[in-house]
């Protein structure tokens, strides 16, 4: 009974807490894929997609996404043979087979992003004791403003948030030096914050783009900021279009009902 | 219905069937004739527009329910599974969650609608109180939805909630334990809470048969509040209905889809895309919008049992309201103090939603306690004492007459 008591006081306790809010609100970049004719831009997407495979993808798992979403419709727009290949770089972890063994494999297209960890012991032990979170629906998973009305207009602002996290790194303001705990960065957009264990990962240079487009560290966490907002939501591009269609139809239908129904009514008094 | 159907069958076969099971004349009496008020206006449209969102959330909860799998290990996957790879599938569970608020939304504008023209009033208290178990089993299987995808925020909303049971004296912690099937919000509790909002939509449609059962006794209320006199106040449902209730609901249709299309997660919470973690608890637990005025009233007193007792009669009160209201003149048009008490009451019940999102801290307190007082201060002090004490205008003869003088005061201002 104690126990139970306690858990509720912990929960209104909770509720009462301050937010689990950054210091600063994200910066309010924008994208080719807000609005509601917004589309994701290509090009984009296969450049964020390298730096998730180069620097995010050491730590982060992404395991609701497959290699072969790469090549789906509205996404970074990979080939199929571009899929089979880049799938065939990274090593996946398979088995029993028929002897009963374990064994590795190069990867297929089927095959859902594999975490670089066995286990989330192992990803804790590797990172000072935090856990590099999933990185599949991140962008929907945390907010980079707040406000009901902001939040109506400009969306939670989760791309955002990302990009904003990943150049936003600082040096401490110095009265807050001495709190520093060990191992962890000061970040003033990151919602648990100011302190986040994972180090800055990006810098200028360093991921080459193919297409040569500039790689300083705004570049790299505006693409992959847009890469991890489409792994969120795959189906934005349909669900846009299909939306635009459903909404004519019915605004059509509901002139039509509403001259017939005035027909109809206007007899009657 | 009253008087003989008008149904007459007219082949061979409709006449052997009909003497064997008249369903033809029974749907006949009461979708296409039935006598309705002509003066009905569109708020009286949330009705029909609630039948329409119920069936939305059943055929797409039962397609969902195809690809969904009720499991602490596999839950949160397979709504990403449905989300990803199930054609389709992302407009299903859009549909379904945003679905959920809509209903909600046409549940309270329908209410308030009853309370302002008087709609629980003699001879219709039994279709009111239905009406509030509709909406009680409506709130137990919203909730219970909520906890299917099990994201951080359904698996502590579900302990807040299913804890709140602790309060009650000598058993709480049984029941508690009976509510989960364990110790704590489990497997057990996710496979129940799946089975009963698998059930209970049924078991809604089944008391929705009840409402519009008890509806059509009586017949429905109208904005003057007067009874029907004669054949002169009313309409046949179908064709003036059917068509007027047609366009409401595709213009609320449209209003569905621009959420469900074009901001999808608008009303709910980005920590629910964080799967559950028992071992971390979010910074901020709140329930979804449509809990919030009574989430405000739960913490507005300071003792837990009492809060929670609070919580559920403010609920609970809606039943007794025909009898708290002691005025006889039905509709709020023609009350002028009552008119002008119920857009306080509107706002006072929005303002305890605003507070009930709020983190209890600072002058939030100190106004959720005071709405909270409010609340039920109008229904136990103010309705009752309004009704004796206030002088109602004048009401017209009768429903046409009160139509003819309208359009006639139009034709004069157009002139």
């Amino acid at each position: 009974m104690k126990k139970i008591a306690s858990i509720l006081i912990a929960g209104f306790a909770l509720v009462g807490m301050a937010h689990a809010e950054a210091e600063k609100s994200a910066k309010p970049i924008g994208y080719s894929f807000e609005g509601p004719f917004g589309t994701f831009d290509k090009a984009q997407l296969q450049r964020g997609y390298k730096v998730f495979k180069e620097v995010c993808s050491n730590c982060h798992s992404m395991k609701y996404v497959s290699f072969r979403n790469l090549s789906d419709k509205g996404g970074p727009g990979f080939t199929e043979a571009q899929v089979k290949a880049l799938a065939a770089t990274f090593t996946i972890h398979d088995g029993p087979n028929d002897k009963g063994d374990m064994f590795d494999r190069p990867g297929r297209a089927s095959d859902a992003f594999p975490w670089n960890f066995p286990n989330e012991e192992a990803a804790r032990a590797a990172n000072g004791g935090a856990l590099p979170p999933d990185l599949s629906l991140i962008t929907k998973a945390r907010e980079g403003w707040h406000g009901t009305f902001r939040q109506l207009v400009s969306g939670i602002g989760g791309p955002q948030y990302v990009y904003s996290l990943v150049s936003g790194f600082e040096d401490e303001p110095p009265e807050l030096a001495k709190e520093k705990p060990e191992g962890k960065y000061y970040n003033p957009y990151f919602e648990n914050g100011p302190w986040i264990s994972m180090p800055p990962p990006l810098s200028d240079g360093l991921v080459t783009y193919d297409d040569g487009a500039p790689n300083k560290v705004e570049d790299l966490a505006r693409d992959v900021s847009a890469f991890l907002a489409w792994t969120a939501e795959p189906k934005m591009e349909e669900r846009k279009q299909t939306g635009f269609e459903v909404v004519i139809y019915l605004a059509i239908l509901a002139g039509l009902l509403y001259f017939v129904k005035r027909k109809i009514w206007r007899d009657l008094h | 219905m009253s008087g003989p159907s008008k149904y007459q069958p007219t082949s061979a076969i409709g006449k052997w069937f009909h003497e064997r099971l008249p369903i033809v004349a029974f749907a006949k009496d009461h979708v296409m004739d039935f006598p309705t008020p002509k003066n009905l206006n569109y708020w009286y449209t949330f009705g029909g527009i609630l039948s329409v969102m119920l069936m939305v959330q059943i055929i797409t909860g039962v397609v969902l329910a195809m690809h969904y799998t009720p499991h602490v290990d596999m839950a949160f996957a397979s709504v990403e599974h449905i989300m990803r790879d199930v054609n389709s599938g992302w407009m299903m569970r859009y549909l379904h969650m945003n679905g959920a608020s809509m209903f909600f939304i046409a549940v309270y504008i329908h209410m308030f609608r009853g309370m302002y023209y008087g709609s629980y009033k003699a001879p219709r208290e039994v279709l009111w109180m239905i009406g509030v178990i509709i909406y009680l089993i409506m709130m137990a299987t919203a909730f219970m939805g909520y906890v299917l995808p099990w994201g951080q925020m359904s698996f502590w909303g579900a302990k807040v909630i299913t804890n709140l049971f602790s309060a009650i004296p000598f058993v709480g912690t049984d029941v508690t334990t009976w509510l989960w099937g364990g110790y704590s919000v489990d497997n057990p509790t996710l496979n129940r809470f799946f089975s009963l909002h698998y059930l209970l939509p049924f078991v809604l449609a089944g008391v929705v048969i009840l409402h519009i059962w008890a509806l059509h006794v009586p017949g429905n209320n109208n904005p003057t509040g007067i009874s029907v006199k004669g054949p002169q106040d009313t309409v046949p449902f179908h064709p003036y209905y059917t068509l007027k209730d047609g366009f409401a609901v595709v213009v609320f249709l449209i209003f569905y889809a621009l959420f469900v299309f074009y901001g999808p997660n608008y009303l709910g919470d980005a920590v629910n895309y964080v799967p559950a973690n028992p071992l971390s608890t979010p910074a901020h637990i709140k329930p979804e919008w449509y809990y919030l005025p009574f989430y405000a009233i739960l913490r507005s007193i300071p003792n837990k049992l009492f809060g929670v007792l609070a919580m559920f009669s403010s609920i609970l009160i809606l039943l007794f309201l025909p009898w708290l209201d002691t005025s006889r003149v039905r509709s709020g048009t023609y009350r002028p103090v009552f008119k002008l008490e119920f857009w306080i009451f509107a706002v006072v019940c929005v303002a305890l939603g605003y507070i009930g999102s709020k983190p209890p801290e600072g002058s939030y307190v100190m106004w959720g306690k005071i709405l909270t007082v409010y609340y039920f201060a109008h229904f136990i002090i103010i309705l009752p004492l309004m009704g004796l004490l206030e002088t109602p205008r004048p009401l017209p003869n009768s429903i046409s007459e009160d139509v003819l003088a309208k359009a006639n005061g139009k034709m004069v201002a157009a002139e």
